[in-house]
Formats: C-alpha cells, sequence, structure tokens
C-alpha cells in the first residue's frame, strides 16, 4: 500500500467540489481523469466560471455534474441533452456541457443525441464510454462489443455496437473526436476547442471499467485496459468513419482522433426585425 | 415568397417572416376583445403571463397551441423549439424554467404520459413550469380528434412517488386564457409544475376572448434569494411557512447543484432515509398548507342546494344547463364547478355534506373524481359516465339529479 501524498491545495480546487469527495467511482476507473480534463480547460478558456453549466444523465458518469463546482443539473436518465438546450436556448450567455456515458446518451437518450446533433445546437458533450452500464453492476449497453461478457450477456453480446463517430457525423454534428483517458492532453485540448467551436461537440473518451466490464472480459486491471488503449491506438488519418468501429478483443486498431471538425450553421432560434 | 425568402437567406436567423396583420410583429398581451379559438387562447394567455419558451412535441387536439406560439413567440423575442418527443419536450421546459425562464409545454394523452417521467424531476428539482394536456378520448391512442376527460387521475399520480400538484381545468376559451396566466403565476409561486387540463371541446372551441390591457395582467413573483451569491447558500433551504425555498437560476454564481435524486438543503444527494422522509414531506405539504391559494372553485345555486352535481371542464357547460332545468322543474339542486381538480376542495365539501342530500358527478370518463367526492362525504353519489368522444349533454346529468332527488 502506498501512502497517500496529502496536499493543502489543488490547483483545480475552485472548480471541484471537495465537500463532495470522496467520490463513488471505483479504482481504475476513468472517468475522473476526462472530468478533471475538463475542469483544466474551464480553467484555460479563462472565461467567467460563472458561464459554465454542466448536465448529466444517470449513471456513474451523470455524478460528474454532483462534483464539479459550477452550476449543475443531474437530470434523468437520457434526457441530459434537452435539459441542456433548454438552459441553452433561455440563456444563450452559457457554456452549457453535457458529461454522460455511452448507455445514457447513445442508449436511452439516443434520440435527443442525434436530433442534437442534426440541430447542430451549440453544446459540448463529453461522453465517457465504458462499453457497459457501470453503475448497476456491468451490463450490456449499445456500446458493447460483438462477443463482450456482461452480466445480461453471458454468452457473450450478440449485439453489434455503435460506432458512436459515424452516427454523430452521420447526424449532422460540427466536431467530432475521440480519445482514451490515457490522451488526457488531447482530451483536454479538445474540450477547450469544443468550448470556442460554434454548434455540436461531442468528444468520446474510452474509459477502463475494470469493476464493471473488465473483470469479465479479462481486463480486470484497469492497468491493462490502459495498455491495450495503448498499443492499439491509432491516429486515425484517411480512414473512413464507417471503419472507426471498436472491437477490443480483435486486433483491429482503435482509431482516435479529430473525425470531423467542420462549419455548417448552428441553431439560431427566429429572430424577427422589430421584435423585443 | 416566405419559403423563398428563407431559401435565399440560407440560415432564417433574421428574416421577415410575415407576421400579424401588415407585417408587424405583435406585442405579447393582444389587449381587445376577440373570437377566439380554445387552443390559440391558451397560447395567447401564456404570452401575456411572459412565457418566453415553449418546447413541444405536435399532437392532436393541441397542436394549434405549438403553431400559435411558432408564429408568435419570436414575435415577442421568446423562443419556440419543436422538440424529437415529448420526453425532450418535457426536459427542455424544466432546462428553460432553471435558466430563470416562463417555460411550457402542451400535449394531449399519449403524450402526457410520456411527459411523466420527466414531470416527476420537475417536481424534485422544484422547478416551475406549466403543462398543458389538451385530453382526447383514452386509454393509448384512442380518439385522437375528439374529447376526452380521463387523465384526472393521472395528472395527479402519473409520475411514480408521492408529490403534490397543481391542475386546472378550463370551461371555455376565456378560461383557458385566464387559467394559463393563473398557472404560470401558481408554478413561479410554489416552485411546481402545473398541469392545465383542458379537454378537446374547449381546445377546439372558438368563443369571444377578452384580453386585459397589459398593466392588468396578475404576476406572482417568484422567491428569490437576497443578496449577492455566495458559495454557502442553500439551494433547498424551505424557511418560511409556505415551505418554498427561494429559486436561483443557472448562470448567476450560486454554484447550484439540482438533482432527481433524494437530497439535502444543499442539493447534495443523501441516501438516508431521514433525509428522504423530510424532504418528500415537505414536496407533499408544500402543496397541501398552500392549498387555500390554489384552489378555484365557482358556486351556482348553492345556498339551498339539496342535490349538488359537481363538474368540470367542457362537461360543466351541460351540468349548468341541466342544474338550471332542474331548478325550473321545482328540485334545490345546486352546482359546484371544479376550476382545480387538483388539489381536491376537501374542506369544502365537508361544509357542503353538512347540508346536501346527494351528489351527481358527471364526467367524461368512467368514474375517476367521483372517487375523490365518495372519500369525503357521506352521502349518495351517483356518476354519469360517457367514456369520450361526444360532448356529454345535460340530459343524462338531468336524469340523474331526478333520480337521487
Amino acid at each position: 500500500m502506498v501512502a497517500p501524498i496529502l496536499v493543502d491545495e489543488h490547483p483545480l480546487d475552485t472548480l471541484i467540489r471537495a465537500d463532495r469527495m470522496p467520490h463513488i467511482w471505483c479504482p481504475g476507473c476513468g472517468i475522473g481523469v476526462v472530468m478533471r480534463c475538463y475542469a483544466h480547460a474551464i480553467q484555460l478558456l479563462g472565461d467567467d466560471v460563472d458561464r459554465h453549466v454542466v448536465v448529466s444523465g444517470i449513471g456513474c458518469s451523470g455524478r460528474v455534474a454532483g462534483y464539479m463546482n459550477l452550476d449543475s443539473y443531474h437530470t434523468t436518465h437520457g434526457r441530459a441533452i434537452p435539459f441542456a438546450i433548454g438552459l441553452k436556448l433561455a440563456n444563450p450567455d452559457l457554456h452549457v456541457t453535457v458529461f454522460s456515458g455511452d448507455g445514457d446518451l447513445a442508449a436511452i437518450g439516443g434520440n435527443h443525441l442525434i436530433h442534437a446533433a442534426r440541430r447542430n445546437i451549440d453544446l459540448t458533450v463529453i461522453c465517457t464510454n465504458n462499453f457497459n452500464y457501470g453503475m448497476t453492476g456491468g451490463q450490456a449497453g449499445p456500446t458493447t462489443p460483438l462477443g463482450a461478457r456482461t452480466s445480461t450477456t453471458p454468452y457473450g453480446c450478440p449485439e453489434l455496437p455503435f460506432n458512436l463517430a459515424n452516427l454523430l457525423s452521420a447526424a449532422g454534428a460540427n466536431f467530432v473526436s475521440r480519445w482514451t483517458s490515457l490522451h488526457v492532453r488531447q482530451v483536454r485540448k479538445d474540450i477547450l476547442y469544443a468550448f470556442r467551436k460554434p454548434g455540436f461537440s461531442f468528444i468520446e473518451v474510452l474509459v477502463p471499467c475494470p469493476i464493471g466490464f473488465g473483470r469479465s472480459n479479462k481486463l480486470a486491471d484497469a492497468i491493462d485496459e490502459l495498455e491495450l488503449y495503448r498499443e492499439r491506438c491509432e491516429i486515425a488519418s484517411g480512414v473512413e468513419l464507417d471503419q472507426l468501429g471498436i472491437d477490443l478483443h480483435g486486433d483491429r486498431p482503435i482509431y482516435v482522433g479529430r473525425f470531423v471538425d467542420r462549419d455548417a450553421p448552428q441553431y439560431q432560434p427566429i429572430k424577427l426585425e422589430g421584435s423585443a | 415568397m416566405r419559403a423563398l425568402r428563407i431559401l435565399h437567406d440560407g440560415m432564417p436567423g433574421v428574416c421577415n417572416l410575415h407576421t400579424g396583420e401588415g407585417g408587424v410583429t405583435r406585442p405579447a398581451v393582444l389587449t381587445g376583445s376577440h373570437f377566439m379559438h380554445g387552443d390559440h387562447a391558451c397560447a395567447e394567455g401564456a404570452l401575456a403571463a411572459g412565457c418566453t419558451f415553449f418546447g413541444g412535441y405536435p399532437i392532436t387536439p393541441s397542436t394549434e397551441i405549438a403553431e400559435r406560439l411558432a408564429a408568435r413567440l419570436p414575435e415577442v423575442g421568446g423562443v419556440f423549439m419543436q422538440m424529437e418527443d415529448e420526453m425532450a419536450s418535457m426536459a427542455s421546459i424544466l432546462g428553460a424554467s432553471a435558466a430563470g425562464a416562463r417555460a411550457m409545454t402542451a400535449t394531449s394523452g399519449p403524450g402526457f404520459s410520456l411527459m411523466m417521467e420527466n414531470l416527476g424531476l420537475g417536481v424534485m428539482m422544484e422547478l416551475p413550469c406549466v403543462v398543458v394536456n389538451v385530453q382526447r378520448g383514452s386509454p393509448s391512442t384512442g380518439l385522437p380528434t375528439l374529447p376526452g376527460q380521463s387523465d384526472i387521475m393521472q395528472a395527479r399520480w402519473g409520475s411514480h412517488g408521492d408529490y403534490g400538484i397543481a391542475a386546472y381545468s378550463p370551461w371555455s376559451p376565456q378560461e383557458l386564457f385566464d387559467l394559463t396566466i393563473h398557472a404560470f403565476n401558481v408554478a413561479d409561486r410554489f416552485r411546481i409544475p402545473v398541469l392545465l387540463m383542458a379537454d378537446e371541446v374547449v381546445g377546439h372551441m372558438v368563443e369571444r376572448v377578452i384580453i386585459p390591457d397589459a398593466a392588468e395582467i396578475v404576476h406572482w413573483e417568484r422567491k428569490r434569494p437576497n443578496g449577492k451569491p455566495k458559495g454557502d447558500f442553500l439551494p433547498y433551504l424551505a424557511e418560511g411557512a409556505d415551505l418554498v425555498p427561494p429559486m436561483a437560476y443557472a448562470g448567476e454564481g450560486y454554484k447550484l447543484h439540482f438533482t432527481g435524486l433524494t437530497h439535502d438543503e444543499k442539493g447534495y444527494p443523501d441516501m438516508s432515509p431521514e433525509v428522504h422522509h423530510a424532504l418528500v414531506t415537505r414536496l407533499v405539504e408544500k402543496v397541501r398548507c398552500n392549498a387555500d391559494q390554489l384552489i378555484r372553485t365557482e358556486s351556482y345555486f348553492m345556498d339551498d342546494a339539496s342535490i349538488v352535481v359537481i363538474s368540470f371542464g367542457s362537461t360543466a357547460r351541460s351540468a349548468l344547463r341541466a342544474v338550471k332545468d332542474a331548478r325550473e322543474g321545482g328540485i334545490k339542486a345546486g352546482f359546484l364547478r371544479l376550476i382545480s381538480i387538483w388539489p381536491f376542495p376537501v374542506d369544502m365539501l365537508r361544509k357542503i355534506d353538512e347540508k346536501a342530500q346527494a351528489y351527481v358527478i358527471p364526467e367524461m370518463n368512467l368514474g375517476q373524481l367521483i372517487t375523490e367526492v365518495e372519500r369525503y362525504v357521506h352521502k349518495p353519489v351517483l356518476g354519469v359516465n360517457h367514456a369520450g368522444g361526444v360532448m356529454m349533454p345535460p340530459d343524462p346529468i338531468l336524469a340523474a339529479i331526478r333520480e337521487v332527488s
């Protein structure tokens, strides 16, 4: 057992609710790393912190709303995006970020996800993808790879997963990227980039879930999953979007990088000349 | 020409949509006497109340509310957002409310069912908003274009868990206008979602609607925190006897945390049975202890009434006719019209029961509100019921009055 290092101050003290610690995440979980990237990006943006609002759905990632020292809304399962749309349209000065998981955003919230991307509404969506429903104890979700074992796929997952990057691109998002929780600098940089980018931005981050997903898929130690990412991640250059699907068990590369960066018009509410 | 204009301009962010008469944008309050569609009167009531956000999904027979607001909200600088479904619609108005807007959605039975999930979130986060249900024949897809009044118990208990709610039922386009304003006031004053339970008859009825001067529109204020935002603000501390905590908005600097989880006064999740009991009790008591301000009724011929008819919505129009006919026939009939359905006027009913000999409860369902009456009175209660699809005529109500007299 390594003795904990105790410090009096942390550079992100003002952005994280210390009174909510310890957090609920398991040892080895990658969500906290991504939350730190988000906090750091807010700091780097340098804008008034009071303008930042975080909205989450349900699940382990949903707890981010409770740990960030911002105006924060922990909503119902799958509905973070439409709640965020209401916030953004009622107060367009806000930087509204949705921080949630793959199950919340792409399964129960899937319809809201694609329609928000289609509208190209100015939101930053950070999706931590751990390939399963972690909080409820490791069930299969919309990103669970074919053949992966979970508590609801004891014989291996018989379904193909979403290729989220391809989905979001087809739906119309202005910015789509994917990294892993190893790519701390890239994740931070892309969140910062998304804050400044008009329209819908989607940043997928692959994170280890050693307890919920790893232990039934020979990745019981988070380090093993990170090692897998280190070995197999390749920056996608010239790779077609439909080739960006993730197969953890095969030997294909796991593609990461910025897949979409375009300037389609963002959603604007109708304004009439001469109106109030 | 309009379509061409939008295509020409690319994004329709700023364009000269033809609005109102002569292309002039109209004010929020259309003061004057109008011959107006019920759903449109509802939309105008929302605008008069200062609604600046509508998130909705088209559904008969409420669609005209959305259509009217799609044209009108941009005229007053508000936002009309057509969402992808009713779950999103409900979530979007909660988000807009959290940012400080007066926000509304409108739907009918199938959409109302989908909204139940986030209605509970609105109750739990105490986000004021207005949900209009122009009821149609149900269950399921039922009778999309025809009336019903069968969502009365769903209005009270539709979302899971214990909670208090306020619901109103207009009997005319004028009252749809008036009650939409009142619904926003009640929502804001008590930080609750408020339900406006219209029905297809009233929603699609065209009648005179008088819209007063803007200065005469009643506006109840939200309770707001005093002083500058500080880190120690407790967003769910309800110190007053009304049990309503002051509401702070996103972006004001309070570092709020709102969650659908059971939470303490700071807004932080707390899974202890004590905190859960205290929170849920306050959410229920908040409506109970303020019931006097929420309940609205209207009485006709009640002073000496021995037969009491109780009804609501469009059915109340026929009920009043039947009561008048009974009076002409020498029966001491009286009529209590419920303008608010929830909370139920328990004290009033107990007082009425001291003199009443029998009750007649007409409703366009197979017996929902009648169960509530039966809970509180000790005299015979006779229901007049039809599953919906057509407005109830006065005749069966008059027959029931004669039967119990």
